[in-house]
């Protein structure tokens, strides 16, 4: 049996355009009569959900007012909650005259955002850099204080939204280098050291958050003399940043396990020091590979900081809280209810942001190699 | 004759577990000298070139690579790896940097080479493996020939004294074969020192100054490679020369 083409096809346009909006409905929503029924249902529960939403935060909402008596109604949401007390929710307990301090912060963490969202050309690694140094050092000067003529604010006076953020990226920005660090100790071939690192991971991952910053805030000055002379505040932040690094070190440790054998021999082939190849050919690899899990633990650890309220901090939830039991806002469930839809949006906002931030990154790897 | 030679297997043994993959090589190879290694799969030929760069620890025995004993007490085994070329089977080439960073990164973090000239020197080789043309593409947009002859040129790069090839036709499509060993026959007709691990038999005939025969961790047979494939001398090459032939 023999074939022989006696002539070349020619390649033929696909049967539909794949890029039109009505071929995209037909295949994705309405390509069967049971999908059709579907795409009905969920609809119509799309409509019936969105109006009762709308009706509840926008029309018949109460967007204004001092105390629980203008929010009568529980069919509407009771924003003037929000609009009454944002400024403590934003400052925490910030002495009022200095609310210039935290907006500067603000607005430079803002920078630094802007900074890594978009590129500036040439400039772009200087500013990254720059930002990156300055944010923390001009940070710390401007919030705590204490410096250049600028009164001393104690950490514990800040709260809301403020001691959020400031929890947040302490812990985020703590725990990466440090779980890198633990990563590498645990995949190291020194059995002491990878032993030493194991237990350090496995001890701070096995003991509930809760019993640690209890621990850490309450017990440290009983065991370490002068324990108590270490900050209340710093005690918390080491003890985030010290559980945080545990789940980091094993989010590194998948990246660098999905890092082929061949990379390490073919750098060591090229007589690469073992630092050099991981901090040219292993890590850039591994971390890239780790962005999406490393971000699944940002935004935990993000979500996580809620719980200094239980040693006494206010952050952003815990000052709502505490002005919902404020004499002026005693009142119905309903303000409850607002109140908690606001800190919903509130952390939503921020996660989304580190989320798409991310999909970013992923997306630009990918068209790295 | 030992003082000659550049490499040199004195009765090194290996285990890996309980497996014993290396038993008793006795070996020595000459500057210059182009050396097949062939032989039925887990004989042991990988890992016996792998000993020479120490990417695998022998445990008994003696392996000296240009004067200098491989053994625990190496402070600076990275030098003489940068001195030892390998080029691998699945090519290894690092993805997440282009092609030119590929070859400009062990001269400069290693040899020290500025980067200039490093890119410079960089060009060059691509210009010999004839891929001077791709310097900027990244290696996942690269044929699997075009890769490997990229991996050759990151190996000589380092201006080695040694080449090491392990198995580096196995894993490309049959088209893409002949375009990396003409490159390997070039590079042999200048006079490089080659171990090569394959099964190329043209290879062998053309370029092969030795063809040593593996099977379960020993060297069975050593000869040239006419008098290997056309009359060997053990049952186990007859038989292991058979069955790659048979498949051509």
């Amino acid at each position: 049996m023999q074939t022989t083409a006696n002539q070349f096809k020619n390649p033929e346009p696909a049967p539909f355009k794949s890029g039109s909006f009505w071929g995209w409905l037909k295949i994705n929503l309405f390509s069967s009569w049971f999908n059709t029924l579907i795409t009905i249902c969920l609809l119509y529960l799309l409509y019936a959900f969105s109006t009762s939403f709308i009706n509840w935060a926008f029309i018949n909402a109460v967007w204004f007012g001092d105390t629980a008596k203008a929010c009568p109604n529980s069919n509407g949401a009771c924003w003037a909650f929000v609009t009454d007390r944002w400024r403590l929710f934003v400052y925490g307990l910030y002495p009022k005259e200095d609310y210039w301090r935290v907006n500067i912060v603000y607005a430079l963490a803002a920078l630094t955002i802007i900074s890594f969202l978009f590129s500036f050309g040439r400039l772009k690694k200087i500013f990254r850099i720059s930002m990156v140094t300055i944010l923390p050092i001009a940070g710390y000067i401007l919030l705590v204080g204490g410096y250049f003529g600028l009164e001393y604010v104690a950490p514990e006076n800040f709260g809301g939204l403020l001691l959020t953020l400031v929890i947040a990226s302490i812990s985020i920005l703590g725990s990466i280098p440090l779980g890198l660090m633990l990563a590498l100790g645990r995949t190291s071939n020194l059995a002491v050291i990878s032993k030493v690192c194991t237990y350090f991971i496995e001890f701070w991952r096995g003991v509930p958050h809760i019993v640690i910053i209890v621990m850490f805030v309450a017990l440290l000055p009983i065991f370490i003399p002068d324990g108590s002379k270490i900050d209340v505040v710093v005690r918390a932040f080491i003890a985030f940043a010290a559980f945080n690094s545990a789940y980091m070190a094993e989010v590194f440790r998948g990246g660098l396990q999905s890092i082929p054998n061949g990379q390490f021999e073919a750098s060591r082939a090229l007589g690469l020091s073992y630092w050099k190849m991981m901090g040219y050919i292993i890590l850039p690899q591994a971390i890239r590979n780790s962005i999406p899990a490393m971000v699944n633990t940002c935004i935990g650890i993000f979500k996580e900081t809620t719980i200094v309220m239980l040693i006494g901090f206010s952050d952003l939830l815990g000052i709502i809280q505490i002005s919902l039991e404020s004499s002026d806002w005693v009142g119905p469930p309903h303000i409850f209810s607002s109140a908690y839809t606001f800190a919903a949006l509130v952390y939503f906002i921020f996660t989304f942001g580190i989320s798409k931030y991310s999909e970013r990154l992923e997306n630009r790897s990918n068209v790295d190699s | 004759m030992e003082f000659d030679s550049i490499i040199l297997f004195e009765k090194v043994n290996k285990w890996f577990g309980d497996f014993h993959v290396l038993r008793d090589i006795d070996l020595s190879v000459v500057k210059g000298e182009k050396i097949v290694i062939c032989g039925p799969s887990g004989s042991g030929k990988s890992t016996l070139i792998r000993c020479i760069n120490r990417l695998e620890e022998h445990q008994r025995g003696k392996i000296i690579v240009e004067g200098i004993e491989l053994n625990d007490d190496l402070k600076n085994i990275d030098t003489i790896r940068s001195e030892v070329g390998m080029v691998f089977q699945s090519f290894n080439l690092f993805p997440h940097m282009s092609v030119l960073d590929n070859l400009v990164i062990g001269q400069h973090l290693v040899r020290r080479v500025p980067k200039k000239e490093a890119e410079e020197i960089a060009i060059t080789y691509l210009n010999r493996v004839k891929i001077a043309d791709q310097a900027d593409k990244y290696p996942g947009q690269l044929s699997g020939g075009q890769q490997q002859r990229v991996a050759i040129a990151r190996s000589l790069c380092m201006r080695p004294k040694i080449m090491l090839f392990d198995e580096v036709t196995s894993a490309l499509d049959p088209e893409m074969v002949k375009e990396v060993l003409d490159v390997m026959v070039d590079l042999a007709q200048e006079g490089m020192t080659m171990l090569v691990v394959t099964h190329e038999m043209g290879f062998a005939r053309t370029v092969a100054d030795r063809v040593i025969f593996m099977d379960e961790g020993q060297i069975i047979e050593e000869n040239s490679p006419d008098a290997f494939f056309d009359a060997p001398s053990s049952d186990r090459a007859k038989n292991f020369i058979g069955q790659v032939l048979h498949h051509l």
